[in-house]
């Protein structure tokens, strides 16, 4: 079992990045169960969901506590929230800022995970390009499916599709895309 | 039709291959995104012949589904929470009226203070309301026990309840079989209801009864109650026939032959149960679970079947009468008497807390040694209590109990 969290804020659609990310399993003939952390629905407020993707019936309901990966949609979480409390010692974190790793400061604190485990994509950057908004979900999770290599990008792209139609659905598309193309595989196998 | 799908939006959809001819509702968190997808499947056409009634209150939803099933229409609607209490007297009705009304709860706590989370005491409320409660541990099986459920209605006209834990299940994207219409429309015959209101042949529905029949009309609804005991299986088998799978009936055991220690679960949580009991047989003892899918009529011949081998019983329930302990536990400790077998409370996911496969485990170690007090509060933050009640032996003037723990959080973190 392959599982994620995303971290964002209210608007910024968390919620949706994690059921892409189930779509585009489940397009991959995989299991998946996406599931929200309702705190406060509010506009800014720090949002939590999770992604579990595996090759069998997933039962299990508990929060994710340990992922395998982590995705951050708003860098000023950081600060203000443990967003990788339990990372897995070989796990991905991904990061949504236009700083660098050393800008950012989080160095220390992800340390010990492998070569090429950690980067960050401007996906807000990408996102304004591409669709007009700053909604960085789209871009992410073309640049998970790069970095973890856990899902084809074609499964992202056709999972965008099918939530989003017509030209929103394709401006997010080119948004996945030129996060995919920006962002480099992990150095090893695909994890699950 | 496999998709991946929501929790609310299949259960929509699997409603609307029922054919309900009337569907009313008032939005409330986490039952919002169901009656939405309701209403969109009228408006787009896909569910034809079926009246939507934006209504202005819970009280006014079941209100209306009184009136339009007792006018012979096949009608749903669906609730949480605050939701159910507004509804309450509408609740009664409608079981007492002998309406074979569908509602489904997305189960949630009660305040105060407000908690839009899982538990399960609002339908918990109305366990004693007269109408059948069905509790879906998956997502498939909610889509499935919609289904069963206007089966079950029709066939004892009796008003049914599908309860399904809230946002654990209502907003939980997963991969689910939505049942063809060809397959509903086999399963589920047209609406024939025993009584109508109809105009051009008036008659009374819901007179006056004194004291010289209301025993009897009580222990009638308590008969048809003892009727589901034998129609719920019967629907299954049906329903597994026509498409399959094996959702409802009175309750799935899993791994309870030879196991002298049984959890009983009710609800999403049995999943995270299973694969802790999974883990924990790595260390040795076997521990079955046993899930109930029916709790009204509450299946005790079946219970003692099922719980045959077990000396042991853990009940995991997201629910406390306070002042007393358990609920589910108490029901099921009656369907035991007699029995050789001890049963455990575990109150646990009060207001949402989440239930974790570490804590199910050393509390299920605590149970196998013999150490497990017949009332547990799993993951209760003793600590943070034990500073409250301090605080309320200093003075009478203490203060707002639930503004006091969140001050508590903030200084102390939510570690015990």
């Amino acid at each position: 079992m392959f599982e994620v969290r995303l971290h964002g804020r209210g608007g910024q659609g968390v919620v949706t990045a994690a059921e892409l990310l189930s779509i585009a399993a489940f397009l991959e003939g995989r299991h998946a169960q996406a599931f929200p952390s309702f705190g406060s629905e509010r506009t800014g407020a720090p949002v939590v969901s999770f992604c579990r993707i595996d090759d069998k019936s997933i039962r299990l309901r508990e929060p994710i506590l340990e992922p395998d990966a982590v995705i951050v949609q708003d860098p000023t979480l950081l600060g203000a929230v443990q967003v990788f409390q339990g990372l897995k010692p070989r796990g991905y974190a991904l990061i949504n800022s236009k700083k660098s790793l050393a800008d950012l400061g989080i160095e220390t604190a992800l340390g010990g995970l492998p070569d090429g485990h950690v980067q960050v994509v401007p996906a807000t950057e990408l996102a304004v390009h591409h669709v007009g908004r700053p909604l960085p979900n789209a871009a992410l999770l073309g640049a998970f499916a790069a970095i973890t290599g856990l899902l084809r990008f074609a499964s992202v792209e056709a999972a965008i599709r099918q939530k989003f139609k017509g030209p929103v659905g394709e401006a997010n598309v080119a948004a996945a895309q030129a996060a995919f193309d920006a962002t480099q595989p992990a150095p090893e196998d695909a994890p699950c | 039709m496999l998709k991946q799908i929501e929790g609310s939006r299949a259960v929509a959809e699997a409603v609307a291959r029922c054919r309900p001819e009337v569907i009313c509702a008032y939005p409330i968190s986490p039952q919002t995104h169901i009656v939405e997808a309701c209403g969109e499947l009228v408006k787009s056409g896909e569910l034809e012949n079926c009246e939507y009634i934006n209504v202005e209150s819970e009280f006014a939803a079941l209100s209306v589904a009184i009136g339009a099933s007792a006018a012979g229409a096949r009608t749903y609607t669906a609730t949480a929470s605050q939701g159910l209490l507004f509804m309450a007297e509408a609740v009664y009705n409608a079981s007492g009226l002998g309406l074979p009304i569908v509602m489904t709860i997305g189960n949630r706590a009660i305040g105060a203070p407000i908690n839009i989370w899982n538990d399960h005491s609002d339908s918990m409320s109305m366990r004693d309301a007269g109408w059948i409660q069905l509790f879906a541990e998956t997502n498939q099986e909610a889509v499935d026990l919609h289904i069963q459920a206007f089966a079950l209605a029709e066939k004892l006209s009796c008003p049914v309840m599908v309860c399904m834990d809230g946002f654990i299940l209502t907003h939980a994207y997963e991969r689910l079989e939505i049942p063809d219409q060809a397959a509903v429309d086999a399963f589920l015959p047209p609406f024939q209801p025993r009584q109508v209101l109809d105009p051009a042949a008036p008659y009374s529905i819901g007179a006056m009864v004194g004291p010289e029949a209301f025993m009897e009309v009580r222990y009638l609804a308590h008969d048809k109650q003892l009727q589901a005991l034998d129609v719920i299986p019967e629907i299954q088998a049906a329903f597994t026939q026509q498409f399959g799978r094996d959702s409802g009936g009175l309750l799935h055991s899993y791994n309870c032959e030879h196991a002298a220690t049984v959890v009983v679960t009710m609800g999403s949580l049995a999943g995270t149960v299973k694969d802790a009991v999974d883990e924990l047989r790595l260390e040795g003892p076997k521990v079955g679970v046993v899930s109930l899918s029916c709790y009204r009529p509450f299946p005790a011949a079946a219970l003692r079947e099922a719980l045959a081998e077990a000396r042991r019983v853990i009940v995991v329930e997201k629910c406390l009468a306070p002042g007393f302990g358990g609920i589910v536990s108490t029901d099921l400790r009656m369907a035991l008497q007699g029995v050789d077998c001890h049963v455990k409370t575990v109150i646990a996911g009060l207001g949402g807390r989440p239930i974790t496969r570490p804590s199910l485990q050393s509390m299920l170690r605590r149970a196998l040694k013999g150490e497990l007090a017949d009332l547990h509060f799993l993951d209760l933050n003793r600590g943070m209590v034990d500073r409250e009640l301090a605080n309320q032996r200093r003075g009478i003037a203490s203060g707002p109990i639930a503004e006091n723990l969140l001050k508590d959080v903030a200084i102390h973190g939510d570690a015990d």
